[in-house]
């Protein structure tokens, strides 16, 4: 007799393509990262901004963004923003590609944008408590 | 973030009740705004030119004195910056969160440099223990030689000691590049989280010790691995990107990279969530 076919879904994106181990099962939350942080970028997919952005700053690389990338949270693309602690959800609207290195400079760009934005949630704090 | 109060399938912790008391609340949900306009720096800093140079003598300043005096520089567009006759004072030229070209004329004390977000640094002498501690963004080079702590809890950027340093570089190190020309001390990268060091020459006992993740390249003799920290085989990738940083590092021109030894983390170690006090607290 022929096995059944397993048709259990499997999670969508990198969240659900690393096995979980029998601690992570028990608690409920992933243990280390979800995507590799160690992942060098492609200097040969940098985006029009992002040169831009090296050029005024006067670095020679990607500088800091070297350790930005494309995470999730909660099954969305999201970026950490270590200024605010917390992660930037991509709105649905925004395409994006398949490739890791591609995605991680679209993070790189956003994570830029959104910092240096007037809107940044730090900018009230600064207003309320910066000292000079 | 951790919300487990969303998900639907409990798991066998969620049923014991663990998670109700310290992990709900604490997702921060921002959306990005896509008509965001170019930007290139942060809120309440200042535009400053490159071409714009001034000198301070900081002899007669305390620390307080002189970083106040280069903020104040900053806001009349002064992008280069050299200071004068530093003598080894402590703490000159933290929390700049600016572009900015910073020359030191002379040697820098005890944590030199730190928090910084954005500017290119020089040092045209030594540094003291905790050289650039938590910084975020931008290029630091040291031409002599470093003490301990060099680049400790580190975020990001590119920390460049063209001689030697001391004992727990990098510890901490939560991102940003590492390099140093000469020998490193002992328990180098102790508890490194992310991101890379690059030591050229000679690296003392416990190398890695505790490593988290993050990457090690080493030049010469090791003297021992710490706990959890192991062999990777190099990649074309990480020569790649080996020989880009050397060449902004300004150093190694004609190093080869091939032969250096790739360290990173067992993983052995990896049992660190959440739950682990509030199933303490249970046991007990």
């Amino acid at each position: 007799m022929a096995k059944k076919k397993n048709n259990k879904k499997q999670t969508k994106g990198q969240l659900g393509k690393k096995k979980e181990t029998a601690r992570e099962k028990m608690i409920g939350q992933t243990i280390g990262y979800r995507y590799d942080v160690n992942l060098l970028p492609d200097y040969k997919k940098l985006t029009p901004f992002l040169k831009k952005y090296i050029e005024h700053m006067g670095w020679d690389d990607l500088n800091w963004l070297e350790d930005v990338h494309m995470g999730y949270e909660e099954n969305r693309p999201a970026v950490f923003d270590r200024n605010a602690n917390g992660w930037v959800t991509i709105p649905k609207k925004i395409k994006l590609p398949d490739n890791q290195q591609d995605r991680d400079m679209i993070a790189r760009e956003l994570l830029v944008k959104f910092q240096m934005s007037p809107n940044h949630p730090l900018v009230d704090l600064k207003k309320a408590y910066r000292k000079f | 973030m951790a919300n487990i109060k969303n998900s639907t399938k409990k798991t066998k912790a969620q049923s014991m009740g663990m998670h109700t008391e310290a992990l709900t609340g604490k997702t921060q949900q921002k959306f990005f705004n896509p008509d965001e306009a170019e930007n290139f720096f942060y809120w309440g800093t200042h535009d400053v030119d490159f071409n714009k140079r001034t000198e301070i003598d900081v002899k007669d300043m305390d620390c307080n004195e002189a970083n106040k005096k280069i903020d104040s520089l900053m806001s009349e567009g002064y992008g280069t910056i050299v200071i004068k006759n530093p003598q080894g004072k402590h703490s000159l030229g933290v929390g700049i969160l600016n572009k900015l070209n910073l020359i030191f004329e002379g040697s820098l004390g005890y944590f030199g440099i730190g928090s910084i977000d954005g500017p290119i640094v020089r040092v045209n002498g030594r540094v003291g223990w905790s050289c650039a501690e938590n910084m975020m963004a931008g290029k630091v080079v040291i031409e002599k030689n470093a003490g301990s702590c060099f680049g400790a809890a580190i975020r990001g950027g590119d920390l460049i000691c063209k001689g030697s340093v001391g004992a727990r570089t990098g510890i901490d190190q939560k991102g940003g590049s590492i390099i140093v020309g000469g020998d490193a001390g002992a328990f180098t990268g102790f508890m490194m989280q992310r991101g890379r060091i690059v030591i050229l020459g000679n690296v003392g006992i416990n190398l890695g010790d505790s490593m988290y993740d993050g990457t090690i390249y080493v030049g010469g003799k090791i003297g021992s691995f710490g706990s959890d920290a192991v062999k990777a085989p190099m990649t074309k990738n990480d020569m790649d990107w080996l020989k880009r940083k050397l060449k902004v590092a300004e150093i190694g021109s004609d190093f080869d990279v091939s032969k250096m030894t790739k360290v990173v983390a067992g993983k052995k170690l990896w049992n660190y969530d959440a739950l682990e006090p509030t199933e303490k607290k249970g046991a007990i």
